[in-house]
């Protein structure tokens, strides 16, 4: 466990000094993006200073990492220099909210298509399950969430367009976010339980004569749910990633909607605090299903 | 390689796909009825018809003008970003699995700093901060996307740089940059080629995904992504705007991935067990 969290520790630091590097490698004076280029150089220099941009990049590091850590880290544009910290803690609510609840979506709609694909391996069941799947991983989310809003809030008017002030506004977000990673789950679930399905306790189990649906279920599909656990986690970022994208569509108030307002308004403290707490999440739900996976599966957890 | 034949229905699909959108974007100009910067005052956000078979968009535009110039922009980015990450991360990849030792142990730990970032966020992050234009969208692409491949090749060299042929060529004075470039990539291939099948259709969903945020190709350029960004202002008036360049780009998407598919199993027929 120590070694994880030191690998992820590591990671993280990384991703900190990459970030800081990119803003500073980058072209062109930042304060002409903030200000415009008709500022005057007194406004220029009062702004460069205010906001720590006349220091080396190493300290203007320095500052930001402990502003972040401590939760000083204001916006960087002087008129309405708030804090950071209670935006994020606002935002960063809604994007968990709206993951876990397409993650659930997934894992609801995946286990049982897969398992019945495997159980009835080369049917039409199988056929139709894994037909589905192949095109719900080639369907892009931004394309999704329109056309889930079109069928579902514009011609039968059962859920809102946009907004998040119920949980009727998380239904179709969790949907367009969830069903690639259904579709994708599905067939990895099809995989191992076709794994499982082809060991030798499974050989013992039936011919002890218990049930099909006893075997498929208490003896295969428990097995074939520890490779799942693996795959959850790594897509866990892909979900976090693609909250972005989904956040624009239905104009949900997370941290994808954060991260693209504060882009556009060239606020880089709020860009860069906004894309390391989407990091720090991702590393931490990878070094918890590593942890998680070494507790269920004993084997791992004498090796490591 | 020579008994590769792509059999399956998924195969032979996804090929046409392939191929029909390689013409497109080849021949965009002379496909599309209008010039993609036509603009169309009276026909704003029109509905399919006569004028504007697909319907129009914005200021008139015609979205099928813009959905067959959506292509050309889609294969431009994808290739390069395919080619430049694959071209980087198995050299890298390469060096890093026949050196081994620091040089590795620095390589892997870069990769594992760029995939602690989730998704396409580092990309979008990139893009951001350089600006909207198509070789930043390439640069972005390829700077995330190059760790798949290294890791792929790093794992490749790992298993085969003590095979014979490897060791007779060692004997035979070769130097490292020889064994690496002539022995063992060639021999890895089939792997790395099925990844950049599949990285392909990913970085096509990535340049649109950018695009659709804003962040991809500048404001103007017909793109898939950026389409769709227009449209979903409309879905209610003209749900077209929307609708035609997604589809264009969810088949696109499907048929590489089922060309992958049918790639994978020709080439590994192992994976056909499962």
């Amino acid at each position: 466990m120590r070694r994880r969290i030191g690998s992820a520790a590591v990671a993280l630091v990384g991703a900190l000094l990459l970030v800081s590097l990119f803003l500073h490698l980058v072209p062109g004076d930042p304060v002409d993006v903030m200000l415009g280029e008709q500022a005057t150089e007194v406004d220029r220099e009062a702004l460069r200073r205010a906001v720590g941009l006349d220091l080396p990049w190493y300290s203007q590091l320095g500052v930001f990492s402990r502003q972040l850590v401590t939760g000083e880290l204001r916006t960087s544009l002087p008129p309405f220099q708030r804090k950071v910290l209670p935006a994020i803690g606002t935002a960063l609510p809604y994007t968990l909210v709206l993951t876990v609840a397409s993650m659930l979506i997934a894992l609801a709609l995946a286990l049982p298509l897969g398992v019945a694909a495997a159980a009835r391996r080369g049917t039409a069941v199988d056929a139709v399950a894994m037909g589905t799947s192949v095109a719900g991983v080639a369907l892009p989310r931004f394309w999704l969430g329109p056309v889930l809003i079109i069928v579902f809030a514009l011609k039968l008017d059962w859920l809102p367009v946009s907004g998040a002030e119920s949980w009727r506004h998380l239904v179709l977000p969790a949907l367009t976010l969830g069903t690639a990673l259904a579709a994708f789950l599905a067939r990895m679930t099809r995989a191992s339980m076709l794994e499982a399905l082809r060991e030798d306790y499974v050989t013992v189990a039936r011919a002890k004569g218990l049930s099909p649906r006893v075997v498929l279920w208490k003896h295969a599909f428990r097995n074939a749910l520890l490779p799942l656990l693996t795959v959850l986690g790594l897509e866990f970022g892909t979900l976090l990633g693609g909250a972005i994208v989904t956040e624009k569509v239905f104009a949900w108030p997370g941290m994808g909607t954060l991260l693209l307002t504060a882009i556009e308004k060239r606020d880089y403290n709020t860009v860069r605090a906004t894309v390391l707490v989407f990091t720090l999440c991702y590393v931490a739900v990878n070094t918890l299903t590593d942890a998680a996976y070494a507790r269920v599966d004993p084997r791992v957890r004498r090796r490591s | 390689m020579s008994r590769f034949r792509l059999s399956s229905w998924g195969g032979r699909f996804g090929l046409a796909v392939a191929a029909l959108w390689v013409l497109t974007a080849l021949f965009a100009p002379l496909l599309a009825p209008y010039p993609p910067d036509r603009v169309d005052l009276p026909s704003e956000l029109a509905s399919p018809g006569a004028a504007h078979v697909l319907g129009a968009g914005e200021n008139g535009i015609d979205v099928l003008t813009h959905v067959l110039y959506g292509a050309r922009v889609s294969l431009l980015v994808s290739v390069f970003a395919v080619a430049l990450s694959g071209l980087v991360g198995i050299t890298l990849g390469g060096i890093a699995g026949y050196a081994g030792g620091w040089v590795d142990e620095v390589l892997m730990r870069i990769v594992d700093v760029l995939l602690a970032f989730p998704g396409m966020l580092l990309a979008l992050f990139i893009t951001a901060v350089l600006g909207p234009s198509l070789a930043n969208v390439v640069f972005a692409l390829s700077f995330t996307g190059w760790t798949g491949y290294a890791r792929l090749a790093r794992g490749q060299v790992l298993t085969l740089r003590e095979r014979e042929y490897v060791q007779a060529a060692r004997a035979l004075g070769s130097g490292p940059g020889r064994i690496l470039f002539h022995h063992l990539l060639p021999n890895a291939a089939g792997p790395l080629l099925v990844q950049a099948t599949f990285a392909l259709p990913g970085a096509i969903l990535a340049e649109a995904s950018l695009s659709f945020l804003g962040l991809g190709v500048p404001p103007g350029t017909p793109s898939w992504g950026a389409l769709v960004d227009q449209g979903t202002q409309y879905l209610l008036v003209a749900p077209h705007v929307a609708l035609f360049p997604g589809a264009a780009l969810a088949l696109t998407v499907l048929g590489f991935n089922l060309l992958g598919d049918a790639l994978r199993d020709a080439l590994d027929p192992r994976h056909l067990e499962r």
